[in-house]
């Protein structure tokens, strides 16, 4: 893929959006990168939106104070990274950090925003995708927390 | 003249007493127990289990992790979770360990051949699909992509961390590891296995799928799987249950209408399923 239009085009997360509807959100996207080691954003910034994970691995961290930063969960080639741009207050709750080289798509959370104020069918298929997107983190982070690998005593 | 105990039977519940050659700890309480072969051979089929005991403290089920190549040795990967357990990772090389077995259903090596091979394992689960890697890379041509993709509690809680390596140094097979937590110094994938699943390249058309784990995984698993499009009787999960003869004589591991260690311990998700949601077995 050599564009952000060959992403959106292509991409699961945008598959039977019209092609005004791609337009709108193409006019919300611009072409990110990140070496290794890079943050892509930290805990209290401002959320200004979210990417689309083209190629490599960004590290979703928590990070405590005496504890260093923790891994909470890998993003890979193909996942949506952020939701926060979405709801009130728009502020990032982790860290994100590039693992590898990263390339990205990165969208303008206030522009996708008032694109679906602008065309509800466009926000409201959107926030379904989103909505998954959040719902198997939560699942994934459900069976985390039962430390299903532990001692089984 | 009638017997209580069929004279078949009967023989195999008899264990063979087998010295220990070697003890190696793989994890903090994980040991692989490497036993001289009962009778100088041991041939097994990838999958099965044998009841190992240690005299006077009690006998338990334990997957064989070893190579079916090499029949010459008797390799199992143990737990210690329990007086029995405890008693056969505590010993010392020399010491005698009861043997009866190999007992079970294998996993399905033969009918998988043409077929892409997804092995998914969690924690010490990998040791019951160990056999059945060694087996599908030994003849590598007769399938076509495998993947084995592995989830462990921690990057300090990998098992066969040594044959991890090697097979991920293979160009002909994928092997994916995730781990549900780590701190900063891991720099590969964090997350349950089911979202390795959901990344791995496979043919879902055309996969058999072999899945070992603790139960609740082995269910979000062949979920993961079914969701990519693999038919739920081409995965099969390896079950551990109380079992006790080994034969399908007592009944202690029946699950549904099944007895584990005579139908299983590889079964079928499709023959099994509605039984993992069940609380009451």
């Amino acid at each position: 893929m050599t564009d952000v239009s060959d992403v959106l085009g292509t991409h699961p997360f945008f598959f039977g959006l019209s092609a005004e509807q791609l337009d709108a959100v193409a006019g919300c996207a611009a072409p990110a990168t990140f070496d290794a080691g890079v943050p892509l954003f930290h805990a209290g910034e401002e959320a200004d939106g979210c990417y689309l994970i083209v190629d490599g691995d960004v590290a979703l961290e928590l990070v405590a104070a005496g504890r260093g930063p923790h891994v909470i969960q890998t993003i890979h080639a193909g996942d949506m990274l952020g939701w926060s741009w979405l709801f009130p207050p728009h502020t990032w709750k982790f860290d994100a950090q590039a693992l590898t080289y990263v390339r990205a798509v990165r969208f303008d959370g206030a522009g996708l925003r008032a694109a679906s104020d602008e065309d509800t069918d466009l926000g409201y298929t959107l926030l379904r995708r989103f909505t998954q997107v959040i719902i198997d983190r939560m699942q994934a982070a459900r069976l985390q927390l039962m430390d299903i690998y532990g001692d089984p005593r | 003249m009638a017997t209580l105990v069929d004279p078949v039977a009967g023989a195999v519940m008899a264990p063979a007493w087998t010295r220990v050659r070697t003890v190696t700890k793989e994890l903090g309480d994980t040991f692989t127990v490497a036993l001289e072969a009962p009778g100088g051979s041991f041939p097994f089929r990838p999958g099965q289990f044998t009841m190992l005991s240690r005299f006077g403290i009690g006998e338990i089920p334990i997957s064989i992790s070893g190579d079916p190549a090499d029949p010459s040795s008797l390799v199992q990967t143990i737990r210690s979770v329990g007086a029995a357990s405890l008693a056969l990772t505590d010993v010392a090389p020399g010491s005698l360990v009861g043997v009866r077995g190999p007992f079970g259903v294998p996993w399905p090596l033969e009918a998988a051949a043409g077929r892409d091979v997804v092995v998914v394992a969690g924690g010490i689960g990998l040791a019951p699909l160990r056999p059945a890697i060694h087996s599908v890379l030994a003849n590598r041509d007769r399938y076509r992509r495998v993947c084995v993709l592995y989830g462990a509690r921690t990057p300090a809680d990998l098992l066969f961390a040594g044959d991890l390596h090697t097979w991920r140094g293979r160009f002909d097979v994928d092997v994916m590891i995730t781990v549900d937590n780590a701190d900063h110094s891991w720099k590969g994938s964090v997350g349950v296995v089911t979202d390795v699943i959901r990344r791995a390249a496979f043919d879902p058309a055309s996969t058999t799928a072999l899945v070992c784990g603790p139960g609740v995984m082995m269910r979000f698993a062949a979920g993961a799987l079914l969701a990519d499009g693999v038919a739920p009787h081409d995965v099969f999960v390896s079950l551990e249950r109380n079992m006790q003869c080994g034969v399908g004589l007592c009944g202690h591991c029946q699950l549904g209408p099944l007895l584990v260690c005579r139908d299983g311990p590889v079964v079928r998700w499709s023959e099994i399923a509605p039984f993992f949601s069940i609380r009451e077995v």
